[in-house]
């Protein structure tokens, strides 16, 4: 197989998209990964998007030909992936391994989500698809209770607090307030989060991360003609991919993600590297309680001692890994279909030293980290310069 | 002979009070009570309807009577306040009681005593060797009219009794039913609520046709009151059956294990049904019990149960009686209560 | 949801009576219902088996913000109880004082209305939980 790198990356804000459609949302980003790669649009040989919900928000189906038709690039082949909230993680790898097969050269990956444009009912229905429809949400679970039922086992079995988990909503906000694609630049506090008013005990508001309208591109290009466009190509070392059970109940336990933990076992064999190598990570805190998880089952925390990590500020900026440097899904939005290709945006962007004010400094190492419904898809990718 | 082989009631937790109902519209809750004898009524929650009702209350008697529900032939749902207009009931509790499919179901209506007319049917299709096992429900939910006399007792619950040949814990000796055409309560097609005619609904309505069925079965079996250790005459308020048990000459001691609607308030289908599952609780062998039910427009049923010895058998009795089931309740505002029951215009 | 008709049908039995799955070849029970164990895979038997109607909190949250459907009964508790069998079932609590919901507390099976296709659609009944 081939290594394949990223050679350009395009975002757009991320937020309440009133006066932009889905189908502008995807041509702008597209654009914008385009003219950053410097390659020419005939350049590009196929196309793999990410969306998860577009039927449910918008009455859209068959995105792939939409997001080909939308950059002038038919008759290229272009494909839509969905894993739920991973649907950009998933597209990003289909994209990678058609590159590294050989297939193609040069390939472009697109997420995107425009969830704006239904009731707050319609949207937890329609996110609630990405858990068992027939069992989960059928019986008036919404996602932020799926995750409730995981945080109160976390707080049950490790003794994590409300405060540690707002820790993490806390330093996401700070770390968005730097990033100018971000949905909120509003600093918050712990107290902000504790008064912010139950959505499923114990999860606020404020440790939910919100409905957004955005779309991402990331141009990928074998590694080996990667220089040819760009300068500072970001190769991607490592790419995989887990499943568990749709159903949280059907897992063996609530306080850690299987998915993630066998995809991360992987994906440090595939990268030859281990969680301390790792200088920078954006996690999937769709909740804040995710975010614990995750940096637990990452191996960058020992489990149970996330949410201390978040409190003491082991995450933020510099300290000892920098988790979602972005804002995450809770600082920066969580239009869910991009989300899993703004992970890998926001890695270049840190390797290429041009994160702005949020920059880790001396970022060697990154991994992305994309969760699809309460943790039955996972993808994980690493990251270096090339 | 044919008789009860298990029953079952069950009443939704949730209660508010006479008085509460009473303060939302200015009136004297005090005086209202007093005059229903009612304190206080029991609510199906959001989630509750005469469906939930009848299958928790079937589960019980299906439970204490220790048969395959597959056995059972015939299951009739009485009920006034059903969750569907068309689409049986009695095919959810059916299925819901693993009953399916070598059975007939149907709903029964006649307001307030569908239940007991399902009895009825399935005594003569257990007798005639139609069926082996028969299940009977009422089940009903409040449909009082806001600010309406019916909406300060208008309660809920259901009762279930499965009738057949073998283990009965109590015999039924014989029943009479006094039919009469006498409008005095109804809910026409597609109306929300029912109306009623007032006064009317008792002398011409409930007294005539209580006291005739009770008079027709003394006369049919050669009895008179002191035969009976027990009476459950059908309960839409906490006064009537007294009065009805005064006229017949009964003493009020016969009545008040059976009296539960001054507790709950009036559920319609279910309510003389639970009167009875009430006097099964404590009943002993050989005692005699008179249940007469009635349903406006008009008619009652008349009951003679002698309970036998199986009933003091480990597991025939459910394990939580009524009166102590009642005990577990809690008690709403009238602003939840019309959340509840779905009263509220945009629900 | 729209038209669910058949998807609410076929489930019924299921969520009227905890219906699920046993594999005869591991023993092990399954709710819902799998048409292939996953321990034995091919090798596997699987058969209907009722679940245990009671079990104990395994954890719990009140829900104040509702799916489409669920909007006028917030708050409510929906809570995963682990089976006396050790199966764990996602499920409602109902009727169960705020103080009683814990994790651990015993918790047994009960009949509501689960969901409701809108006012004219139909109506889903299946099992929620209280606690005893």
């Amino acid at each position: 197989m081939r290594s394949v790198s990223i050679i350009g990356v395009g975002l757009t804000k991320f937020g309440e998209h009133w006066e932009t459609s889905f189908r502008e949302l995807i041509a702008e980003a597209a654009g914008k990964a385009i003219a950053d790669a410097k390659v020419e649009g005939k350049d590009v040989q196929a196309i793999f998007g990410g969306c998860m919900a577009s039927g449910r928000l918008i009455g859209q189906e068959h995105i792939g030909a939409l997001i080909a038709d939308q950059l002038g690039m038919t008759p290229v082949p272009s494909t839509r992936l969905e894993a739920a909230c991973a649907s950009g993680g998933v597209a990003l790898r289909a994209g990678i391994m058609a590159v590294a097969s050989g297939t193609y050269d040069v390939v472009a990956v697109g997420g995107v989500e425009k969830m704006t444009e239904v009731s707050t009912e319609e949207a937890a229905t329609a996110l609630g698809g990405a858990g068992d429809q027939e069992w989960e949400l059928f019986n008036g679970a919404t996602f932020p209770a799926l995750y409730a039922l995981m945080a109160r086992r976390h707080m049950l079995e490790y003794g994590t607090t409300e405060e540690q988990l707002a820790a993490c909503a806390v330093k996401n906000h700070a770390n968005a307030a730097n990033n100018e694609y971000a949905q909120f630049h509003r600093e918050i506090t712990v107290e902000d989060v504790m008064d912010s008013g139950y959505i499923a005990t114990p999860l606020k508001l404020l440790d939910c991360s919100p409905l957004t309208d955005g779309a991402a591109t990331v141009i990928l290009c074998s590694s080996d003609k990667a220089k040819k466009f760009c300068e500072a190509p970001v190769e991607i070392i490592s790419s995989v991919q887990a499943s568990d059970s749709l159903a949280l109940s059907q897992r063996s336990t609530l306080t850690a993600m299987r998915a993630t933990q066998e995809a991360a076992k992987l994906a440090y064999a595939q990268a030859k590297i281990t969680p301390k190598d790792v200088d920078f990570a954006e996690v999937h805190d769709c909740f804040t309680i995710a975010e614990v998880l995750a940096i637990e089952d990452l191996g960058f925390f020992p489990k149970g001692k996330g949410g201390k990590a978040a409190q003491d500020g082991e995450t933020a900026l510099n300290a000892k890994v920098s988790i979602n440097t972005s804002g995450g899904l809770k600082g920066k939005g969580h239009p869910v279909g991009a989300t899993g290709v703004a992970q890998a945006v926001e890695a270049t962007l840190q390797l290429q030293q041009r994160a702005g004010k949020r920059q880790v400094s001396n970022a060697e190492l990154g991994l992305t980290h994309n969760v699809g419904g309460s943790g039955a898809t996972c993808t994980i990718h690493v990251y270096k310069r090339l | 002979m044919v008789g009860i082989v298990g029953y079952g009631a069950y009443v939704p937790r949730m209660r508010v009070k006479v008085a509460e109902i009473a303060r939302v519209w200015g009136k004297d809750g005090g005086r209202i009570g007093e005059g229903l004898g009612i304190n206080e009524k029991a609510v199906a929650s959001f989630d509750e309807d005469s469906c939930t009702f009848a299958v928790e209350a079937s589960r019980t008697a299906v439970k204490c009577a220790g048969i395959n529900p597959q056995e059972i032939g015939a299951l009739f749902v009485g009920s006034e306040s059903k969750p569907y207009a068309v689409k049986p009931t009695a095919t959810m509790v059916a299925e819901a009681l693993g009953a399916t499919p070598n059975l007939t179901a149907a709903d029964l209506e006649f307001a307030c005593k569908a239940g007991t007319a399902g009895v009825q049917a399935c005594m003569g299709m257990v007798s005639s060797g139609m069926i082996k096992y028969g299940l009977a429900v009422g089940s009903d939910t409040a449909q009082g009219r806001p600010n309406d006399a019916l909406e300060y007792s208008a309660g809920g619950g259901g009762a279930a009794l499965l009738i057949g040949k073998e283990k009965t814990i109590a015999e039924i000796d014989a029943t009479y039913s006094f039919t009469t055409d006498t409008p005095d309560f109804w809910r026409r097609q597609h109306a929300e609520f029912p109306r009623h005619a007032g006064r009317f609904t008792a002398e011409p309505a409930y007294f005539k046709h209580v006291l005739s069925a009770a008079k027709g079965l003394f006369e049919r079996t050669g009895t008179e009151p002191k035969d009976y250790d027990y009476a459950v005459f059908h309960q839409p308020n906490g006064k009537f059956p007294l009065r009805a048990a005064k006229t017949l000459g009964f003493e009020e001691k016969k009545i008040k294990q059976g009296l539960i609607t001054p507790f709950i308030g009036n559920t319609y289908s279910a309510a003389a049904m639970i009167g009875l599952s009430s006097v099964l609780d404590v009943a002993k062998p050989g005692q005699k019990i008179l249940v007469v039910s009635y349903g406006s427009g008009a008619g009652s049923d008349a009951f003679k149960l002698t309970v036998t010895n199986e009933i003091e058998k480990t597991g025939r009795r459910p394990c939580v009686p009524v009166l102590k089931a009642i005990e577990d309740k809690t008690y709403i505002d009238y602003s939840a209560y019309i959340k509840h029951r779905r009263k509220i215009k945009s629900l | 949801m729209k038209n669910a008709t058949p998807l609410i049908w076929r489930n019924s039995a299921d969520r009227y009576n905890l219906l699920g799955s046993h594999c005869a070849t591991c023993g092990t029970d399954y709710f819902p219902e799998r048409v292939v164990c996953p321990k034995c895979r091919r090798k596997g038997k699987i058969e209907p088996k009722q679940m245990p109607p009671e079990g104990k909190i395994y954890s719990f949250t009140q829900v104040h913000a509702a799916p489409t459907g669920f909007e006028h009964e917030t708050p409510y508790y929906i809570a995963i109880i682990e089976l006396a069998n050790g199966v764990k079932v996602l499920t409602q609590l109902v009727d169960s004082p705020d103080e009683k919901i814990k994790i651990g507390a015993t918790a047994r099976m009960c009949f509501r209305r689960v969901f409701e296709e809108g006012d004219e659609g139909i109506i889903a009944y299946g099992f929620k939980f209280k606690v005893v």
